[in-house]
């Protein structure tokens, strides 16, 4: 069977050996958690505990604002120490509630909760809104809104996005590879909140095993399918996804609903499972510490608002002074210049490289080889959006769907003259979203 | 923690491909040409290309030390031009035509436009092309092979006693050609165009790498035969189709000089019509003029309107299109 797949692509080292065959461990916090309340798209939540309380593992201690939102749940019993702004992994101060960890981890009685049959989706899709979940690939847009769209009849996929392209991630993988049924009940129970929907499975070749797996264990299940996917970046970009799944294409100012698909991340489905199941907030999350520059590169299952540090630790710390440390992976991760900052709702992984991956060469003069638009999945000329970038020509930029750009890196990687177009086209979106704003306002 | 980490923006890995090393493979691929010309038409073959390619590669050294300007001479893309040219010169020119070329080739064709990635032309061609208007002579005497040697030319400057026929200006001629000798190159030409074999190897390495691709030479070779099949003297005739081929530099263009990737369009759609633009244009040349250097002069024309070519095949964006058709349906 041809595997499915998009126009475009590359496929960097995967770097995912380092970690793929390794069990998720369990880390318990050590220092004080550190609870941003900026973790998603949308308003930031509000406090609703005081400096002094005593809080325990699961309680509310932020609330959300508004309808694009998401309340925030403590991770630990113990005390209230702050209320202060904190630096967070993208390096802004973010306003963040400090608890001390009192080691008990006592959590809080949850209200039982009625079997799944005698819900009603409005039901559901509220215990998704309280659990504080969000998306956990990296977006961080609420999840309940996402699975209230305005025409719920229209969705015909919920795709679960467990392609993982991303290089040296693996935390999906070993979710799926542990937890298999706790991804199939969360996607059964978001196929349940449509009335027209099945599920997809989408994953790539190079997790086979995971792909054999599945297909056994929904053999008999005709609303939930298993699609193989060719193992490229970027295959789990979102609009990407749902071509190779359903040949559907949309553009960047098209919502994925538009194409009748909602895509959810595998982390993602499964706290939504937990939260109809059991009533649980969304406390934990795995996350991949990676990359050469650590001594024992790892998946650990983490309680949300852990230290980074303390993982790197964890870990066996450095083995080598690392380059680069990278939230994320490679491809698409942003670069840090601190590791003490704590983790959250959207923290995937830290990719620590050494000088030898992260070569770093000075642009030269563009040759005109077209490998950037041979890579590029959104179909653009990024050598010409990147001389319009230098050239200051914002109309050109516009015209040639600079604004379409993924950002996902493709053309800078593929570039033997090594120019920084993603970085180059990125600036601009960034002007250029700005002046959009701005005119909205006005 | 160390706040001179790096933090740059991603993608924070790079393929391990640069401008050095994918022209270090585009000389490697000329090599095999190259060595059969030095086979077939000896040690001037070799003089010539030695003072093309050393041309080429000062020329653009003391350019840039006058000029200030970094020095780019290692990225070997100068060695490709000094290469190129000397592969399309006859081989008993004498030594100041490939300097002349090489000096022409990289001032006025590479380092006026600034330098690498800005000419709009090929350099070689573009050297080629000045010398064959400004020497005529010289640049159409072709010796036959293994019968001239460097020897020979110190001690007797006669040029005519020893030229042969082009295949081309044999089948011009109505002679017929042998094309075994073509495609082991032992015709007469210039230096790197008469081995189909030896280019086609070295063709092989760079569409193997994926430093080339056929969208321009396989368009411009099947459109090329189409055109003379259907317009020329013996139509598709075998023999004269493959002596159409294996004669002229056909081939030599086809592979290593439209696919510059400078002086082609850099989209898709542009690359395939840029290519059928070269082969009817050879097709033109070949059929109504005599000229041995149409192949020259058809890609230095499609170099003009390359930049044509790419601004009317600009792709649309991914799910734009879509979005038009909706927008259509939506008002029907
Ligand atoms: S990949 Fe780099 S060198 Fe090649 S066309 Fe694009 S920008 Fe130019
Ligand atoms: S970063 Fe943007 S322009 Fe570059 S390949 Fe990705 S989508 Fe295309």
């Amino acid at each position: 069977m041809a595997k499915l797949t998009f126009k475009g692509g590359i496929h960097p080292h995967e770097g995912k050996e380092l970690t793929k065959d390794k069990p998720i461990r369990e880390v318990l916090p050590k220092g004080d958690l550190v609870y941003p309340m900026s973790q998603h798209i949308g308003a930031p939540a509000t406090p609703i505990v005081a400096v002094g309380d005593h809080v325990l593992a699961g309680q509310k201690i932020a609330e959300a604002q508004g309808f694009v939102s998401a309340p925030v749940y403590a991770t630990v019993s113990g005390t209230v120490k702050a209320i202060e702004k904190r630096r967070v992994v993208t390096g802004n101060l973010v306003e963040s509630i400090i608890v001390e960890n009192d080691g008990n981890y006592e959590e809080v009685e949850y209200p039982a909760v009625k079997p799944l049959e005698e819900l009603t989706t409005e039901e559901k899709i509220n215990m998704i809104r309280e659990a504080g979940i969000v998306g956990m690939g990296g977006a961080g847009f609420p999840t309940a809104v996402k699975l209230s769209p305005k025409e719920p009849e229209k969705i015909e996929y919920i795709i679960a996005n467990c392609s993982e392209c991303e290089p040296y991630l693996t935390s999906d993988y070993r979710r799926m590879k542990e937890n298999p049924d706790l991804l199939l009940q969360g996607l059964r129970i978001a196929v349940g909140l449509f009335p027209n929907a099945k599920g997809i499975l989408a994953i790539e070749d190079n997790k086979q095993d995971v792909i054999d797996m599945f297909k056994e264990m929904v053999r008999d299940d005709d609303k939930i399918l298993v699609k193989e996917l060719m193992t490229k970046y970027p295959e789990g970009a979102e609009r990407m996804l749902i071509y190779a799944c359903t040949g559907r294409e949309i553009n960047s100012s098209q919502l994925p609903a538009d194409a009748g698909c909602i895509v959810d991340n595998v982390d993602t489905l499964v706290a939504v499972g937990r939260a109809v199941t059991e009533g649980k907030p969304l406390m934990e999350r795995i996350v991949t510490i990676t990359g050469e520059a650590i001594n024992d590169p790892c998946n650990f299952k983490v309680r949300i608002g852990t230290n980074y540090a303390e993982l790197i630790e964890e870990a066996g710390g450095f083995k080598t002074e690392p380059a680069k440390i990278i939230s994320g992976g490679p491809m698409m991760g942003f670069a840090i210049f601190d590791t003490n900052v704590p983790t959250t709702k959207t923290a995937s992984a830290m990719t620590c490289l050494t000088d030898a991956e992260v070569e770093w060469l000075a642009p030269t003069a563009c040759i005109n080889c077209a490998k950037c638009v041979e890579a590029c999945p959104e179909h653009l000329v990024p050598k010409n959006l990147a001389d319009a970038v230098e050239n200051d020509d914002e109309e050109r930029f516009l015209k040639e769907y600079g604004m379409e750009c993924c950002e996902c890196g493709c053309c800078s990687f593929v570039c033997p003259a090594k120019r920084h177009l993603t970085q180059q086209i990125k600036g601009m979106r960034k002007i250029q979203l700005g002046k959009r704003a701005a005119a909205a306002k006005k | 923690m160390s706040d001179l980490r790096t933090i740059s923006s991603n993608p924070h890995v790079r393929s391990r491909v640069t401008t050095s090393n994918i022209m270090f493979w585009v000389v490697v691929a000329l090599l095999p040409a190259a060595l059969l010309g030095v086979i077939n038409f000896g040690l001037d073959a070799a003089i010539v290309l030695a003072i093309s390619v050393a041309t080429t590669v000062l020329t653009e050294l003391i350019y840039e030390k006058l000029m200030k300007k970094p020095v780019t001479i290692g990225d070997y893309s100068a060695v490709v031009t000094g290469l190129l040219l000397g592969m399309n010169l006859p081989s008993s020119v004498p030594w100041f035509i490939p300097v002349l070329g090489g000096v022409f080739a990289i001032l006025a064709v590479k380092m006026v436009f600034g330098g690498l990635g800005q000419n709009f032309m090929n350099p070689a061609l573009g050297g080629r092309c000045f010398l064959l208007i400004s020497f005529t002579g010289y640049m159409t005497t072709f010796p036959a092979p293994n019968e001239v040697t460097f020897l020979d030319r110190i001690f007797n400057i006669s040029m005519d006693a020893y030229t042969g026929a082009t295949p081309l200006a044999q089948i011009k001629a109505g002679e017929t050609v042998n094309v075994w000798n073509m495609i082991i190159g032992r015709t007469a030409g210039t230096i790197g165009e008469t081995s189909m074999l030896a280019i086609v190897i070295g063709a092989c390495i760079l569409l193997l790498l994926g430093i080339i691709d056929l969208r321009i030479p396989g368009m411009y070779i099947l459109t090329f035969v189409l055109f003379i099949g259907l317009f020329g003297e013996n139509h598709f005739d075998p023999y004269y189709i493959a002596g159409q081929l294996a004669g002229g530099g056909l081939m030599l263009g086809a592979f290593f000089m439209a696919t510059d990737y400078v002086s082609s369009p850099i989209t898709s759609k542009g690359k395939y019509i840029f290519g059928a633009f070269l082969g009817i244009l050879t097709g033109i040349f070949r059929t109504f003029s005599s000229s041995a250097e149409s192949v020259s002069y058809a890609i230095i024309i499609a170099n003009c309107v390359s930049p044509l070519i790419e601004r009317w095949t600009l792709p649309r964006a991914f799910g734009i299109k879509k979005e038009k058709k909706e927008t259509e349906v939506s008002k029907a």
